[in-house]
């Protein structure tokens, strides 16, 4: 047998080499974290009525930093997790230009609004009734949290809880830009 | 069927918001289906927006209702999507740049393979049985030679 | 104690898994017996361990221990007896340990039935079966311990996922694990040939029987997953292609591939190292599957838990693909194909084809399953691969499939004269298109169904003609024609037998063709006393009630349903609140039917009773993929009967010729 025959039987074994490694890659990536292409783009508007009645809309908040949450009270144990630190983070800054935005999703009005009670919440939170702001911004699943600039451009999306520090590092960024 | 009052309750309010562009279009559910069934339930693993009983999908399907009623065709309603979701929304590639490989190289592959079997086949029967010189058979001991076999060939 | 217990009893029988297959490896080295025999006691002693393992999970989730990790994760106290028991291989751990427990069991029978008939080839099939038992056990005491302790034990458990509490549930992971577990015998048989280096067609004979039945269950297997999903899931549909569903596929195509060209091994010596390829190749992607579940690295409805697990996998998948290959490497001088034919219509190259169809509807449900994965690692973008894709690759390769099914068992072998074609193929095929020609001119107007069903009657009149021309011949030693008919299925079971799933398959075609092509749905929402009509049936809602299950919260509707003819039946879809669960699980109501079915998911409803949504369905033909799967058991069980002895029995040893 020639030379380059006898190698040719071991090219077998070593053809399934590349999807082994390909296979190892995944443990490196989440299916779930699916980056979001509207990064970088201007946030789409929304106008929402609040669960007390008062009107929530975008265009309104110009020259704000504004963080949009998603939530639903049945998003348990994320969402409860994170909710103090958005009202922190509200108390905090809200005198320097921040405003938070809380978008109720595929909930239901009562207890929704346990839910604003048992957190104390005093940043506007509405209800998107037929969800057309969820998927508007791309949302699919909760908790999400949106971080849109003083030029109303989205310039971070967080999926998951989101925590004091992320909060802090992130408002502080946008803060610091100008309108 | 009592989708309609749905639709027109969708195309009412359309009109009363004040919708721009042209009147209403009339909307066939087989259009919102076909829509939804190229879109993934965001919800879901692997279901299409058509196929998922998920709340999402429900409002995915409004959504694609009312704006093929505002006139959009279905690849723009796609579009919308894709620019909110991404290209994971569709559930199939767009068949463009790197993606085109999901769809090439199947065929591609089974091509390959075919080609593959006729080469074989060939290289077989290029060395045939000894041919054979056998007497020739009358038509009765064809007709036994038939039947015996039905009852024996495995 | 019983987590203690268990956790050692599982300990135990890896060590002695490990010790039995290096024990019988070495056996075969140097020719001694003793420690063949200490092997096989190592393998007597693996099964009871792992039994003692199920056991004591059992008794745990009976028990309510919710001291046990396991336990706590996957019930709770309303949860009902049954699907305690069930439970046990309801997530991640207890799955592994029910294949560990179907691997300790295979391995057994194997050990009963050849350790006198293959001295030479079972020391090796022994060492590669204890082998794989081990690594099992070795997921089971190291990254996914059942018998993990929980502290402080918790007063209730979090409950089983309300959509496995179903009888799919109990059946359809068992029956796909048989499936899988079942090819690793013909797996070990093939490395052991390798091994040793008799490579002939010993290894393919013996295990025959062995591949019928792990390709019978992992069929059963994909069909009650397809029913499952069917009236438990709520959308109506029985295969979404999921990552996972595509991972059970995989190797039942490769699988059947492999059990098809066994036979030409058999017959035509040829093909020797194809077959070693594909078996190869099954029990690789029955790993892959494995991986794909546990690892976590496809989103899938199946997913079960991460951790280190799916590292474990794929690295023992790493070391299977890679060791069994460069054996088959080593050894490739003693597979040269001998092949010979005279015409490429012939046996062999409907055969070939066969194959060739069916591993390319594998690789193309392998490419698109891990092309999400490519992408994402050449592009950096997150794409989706989902039905459209599939479906249209894949149904050209199944209608020919079809056509090969109707030609292979009766078109001569090594060169078939244009007089064997005639006889066999031309009636049928002018019945076949005759018959889709009337389906058209009855209003059949969707081409694809029109194909399918051309060929579905065609194949189904090649086996109907070979019955009838056989029968006959027989009727000529006097027999009736029911004696005559059943005398040659068992005469010849394994042909008939094999007849008989064809038929099978044709029926679940069918079922899929018609219900893909003429199913129809529709979503409205109706006030208390509304109707609604959809397909000919009449459905009024009546009204909503709650009920207070032993684990959830229930909120039926009930509906009325008429057709033409009058009251059809009440249905009450409900949908189920469970505690634990984020999102209510809709409980679908149906009637099943010959031709169709009636299917009702109940969606959003008023508190008070006064309006709901329901989504109703009227599927085509599904049953028709149950009564497939019934025809396919018959079938199978037919081709695995072991012939009749119509000759005094021969020693051992000696070539039974079959006339």
């Amino acid at each position: 047998m020639s030379g380059r025959s006898r190698l040719l039987p071991w090219a077998i074994p070593l053809a399934v080499v590349p999807v082994l490694v390909l296979l190892a890659y995944g443990f490196r990536t989440d299916p779930h974290d699916i980056p979001s292409p509207l990064v970088g783009k201007p946030a789409s508007p929304f106008a929402l009525t609040a669960f007390d009645g008062k009107p929530v809309a975008l265009d309104a908040l110009k020259g704000q930093v504004v963080i949009v949450n998603f939530w639903a009270s049945w998003c348990y144990p994320a969402c409860y997790e994170e909710a103090p630190s958005l009202e922190r983070a509200w108390q905090t800054y809200k005198d320097r230009g921040l405003v938070v935005v809380g978008v109720n999703f595929q909930d239901k009005e009562e207890p929704a609004k346990r839910f604003l009670t048992q957190f104390g919440h005093t940043f506007p939170n509405a209800p998107d009734p037929a969800g057309r702001v969820s998927v508007d911004y791309g949302v699919y699943g909760v908790p999400e949290t949106y971080f849109i600039d003083r030029k109303g451009r989205l310039r971070f999306k967080q999926v998951g809880p989101v925590s004091d520090e992320l909060l802090k590092r992130e408002i502080e960024t946008l803060l610091a830009e100008s309108a | 069927m009592r989708r309609l009052p749905l639709v027109a309750a969708l195309l009412g309010a359309l009109v009363l918001a004040g919708a721009p562009a042209s009147a209403a279009v009339p909307v066939s559910e087989d259009t919102v289906h076909d829509v939804a069934a190229q879109l993934r339930c965001v919800v879901c693993q692997s279901l299409s927006v058509a196929d998922s009983p998920s709340e999402t999908a429900h409002q995915m399907k409004d959504i694609i209702r009312e704006r093929l009623a505002a006139g959009e065709t279905p690849d723009q309603v796609k579009a919308y999507f894709v620019d909110k979701y991404g290209t994971w929304i569709l559930l199939s590639p767009p068949r463009q740049g790197f993606n085109l490989l999901v769809w090439v190289v199947p065929f591609a592959g089974l091509g390959l393979g075919l080609v593959l079997v006729l080469v074989l086949v060939r290289r077989w029967s290029r060395h045939p049985a000894s041919p054979a010189e056998t007497p020739p058979l009358d038509a009765a001991m064809r007709a036994r030679i038939q039947r015996e076999m039905a009852e024996r060939e495995p | 104690m019983t987590p203690e217990l268990g956790y050692a009893a599982a300990v135990a029988a890896l060590v002695l898994a490990v010790y039995g297959s290096a024990a019988s490896a070495w056996s075969a080295v140097k020719g001694r017996a003793d420690l063949r025999l200490s092997a096989e006691r190592a393998a007597v002693g693996v099964w009871l361990l792992v039994l003692t393992c199920m056991a004591l999970l059992v008794y745990a989730f009976l028990t309510f221990d919710f001291s046990v990790r396991y336990v706590a994760g996957n019930t709770n106290l309303g949860t009902p007896f049954y699907y305690r028991i069930t439970a046990v291989w309801g997530a991640l751990e207890g799955s592994i340990i029910l294949w560990a427990f179907m691997l300790s069991i295979y391995t057994l029978i194997v050990v009963a039935r050849y350790r006198r008939t293959q001295p030479q080839l079972y020391p090796w099939v022994l060492a590669v079966m204890l082998g794989i038992s081990a690594f099992f056990l070795l997921v089971i005491t190291v990254p996914a311990p059942p018998f993990q302790r929980l502290s402080p034990i918790p007063p209730d458990g979090r409950g089983l996922n309300p959509l496995l509490e179903d009888s799919g549930m109990i059946t359809h992971p068992v029956a796909l694990y048989l499936g899988f577990t079942g090819f690793t015998v013909p797996f070990a048989f093939a490395m052991a040939a390798l091994i040793i280096g008799r490579t002939g067609d010993e290894w393919i004979t013996i295990t025959r029987r062995w591949t019928i039945v792990a390709w019978y269950f992992l069929s059963l297997g994909l069909l009650i997953g397809g029913w499952w999903s069917y009236h438990v899931l709520g959308w109506g549909g029985y295969w979404a292609w999921d990552p996972v569903e595509n991972a059970a596929f995989m190797p039942w195509l490769t699988g059947t591939a492999f059990l098809h060209s066994v036979m030409i091994q058999e017959r035509r010596r040829m093909l020797k190292l194809w077959n070693l390829t594909l078996i190869i190749l099954t029990f690789s992607l029955t790993l892959f599957g494995t991986f794909l579940t546990r690892s976590g690295i496809i989103g899938s409805v199946h997913a079960f838990s991460q951790g280190s697990v799916g590292q474990f996998f794929l690295g023992f998948l790493a070391l299977v693909v890679l060791g069994a290959f460069s054996l088959l490497a080593w050894r490739l001088d003693r597979l040269h194909a001998q092949g010979e034919l005279d015409s490429i219509v012939s046996r062999e190259s409907a055969f070939l084809l066969n194959n060739l169809f069916l591993v390319a509807a594998a690789f193309t449900v392998f490419f698109g399953t891990v092309f999400p994965l490519l992408s994402e690692a050449v592009k950096g973008t997150k794409v989706s691969v989902g039905a459209p894709f599939f479906n249209l690759v894949n149904i050209p390769i199944f209608l020919a499939l079809i056509f090969l099914m109707g030609v292979g068992p009766l078109i001569a072998w090594r060169r078939a004269s244009s007089e064997n074609l005639r006889r066999n193929f031309l009636r049928p095929l002018v019945i076949g298109i005759a018959a889709a020609a009337v389906c058209r001119l009855l209003g059949v107007a969707n081409a694809l169904v029109l194909l399918c069903l051309a060929l579905v009657v065609f194949v189904a009149t090649t086996i109907a003609l070979d019955f009838a021309r056989a029968a006959r011949a027989r009727r000529r030693t006097g027999d009736g024609w029911l004696e005559a008919t059943w005398g040659l299925a068992l005469r010849q079971n394994r042909r008939y037998g094999g007849f008989v799933v064809h038929l099978g398959i044709l029926v679940v075609a069918l079922g899929v063709a018609g219900s893909q092509a003429w199913s129809t749905q529709t979503e409205a929402t109706l006030d208390r006393g509304e109707s609604m009509e959809l397909a000919g049936y009449t459905i009024r809602f009546d009204g909503l009630q709650a009920a207070e299950e032993s684990n959830h919260f229930k909120v039926i509707g009930t509906f009325t349903v008429s057709d033409r003819k009058g009251p059809y039946t009440v249905l009450t879809p409900a949908k189920k609140f469970y505690p634990q669960e984020q999102s209510p699980i809709a409980a679908v109501d149906y009637r099943l039917g010959f031709m169709e079915d009636l299917y009702l998911v109940l969606g959003e409803f008023a508190r008070d009773g006064s309006h709901a949504t329901i989504k109703v369905q009227v599927n085509r033909m599904v049953s028709w993929l149950w009564i497939g799967g019934l025809v396919l058991t018959l079938g199978a069980a037919l081709a695995i009967v072991p012939e009749p002895r119509r000759t005094p029995a021969l020693p051992p040893g000696a070539q039974r010729v079959v006339a």
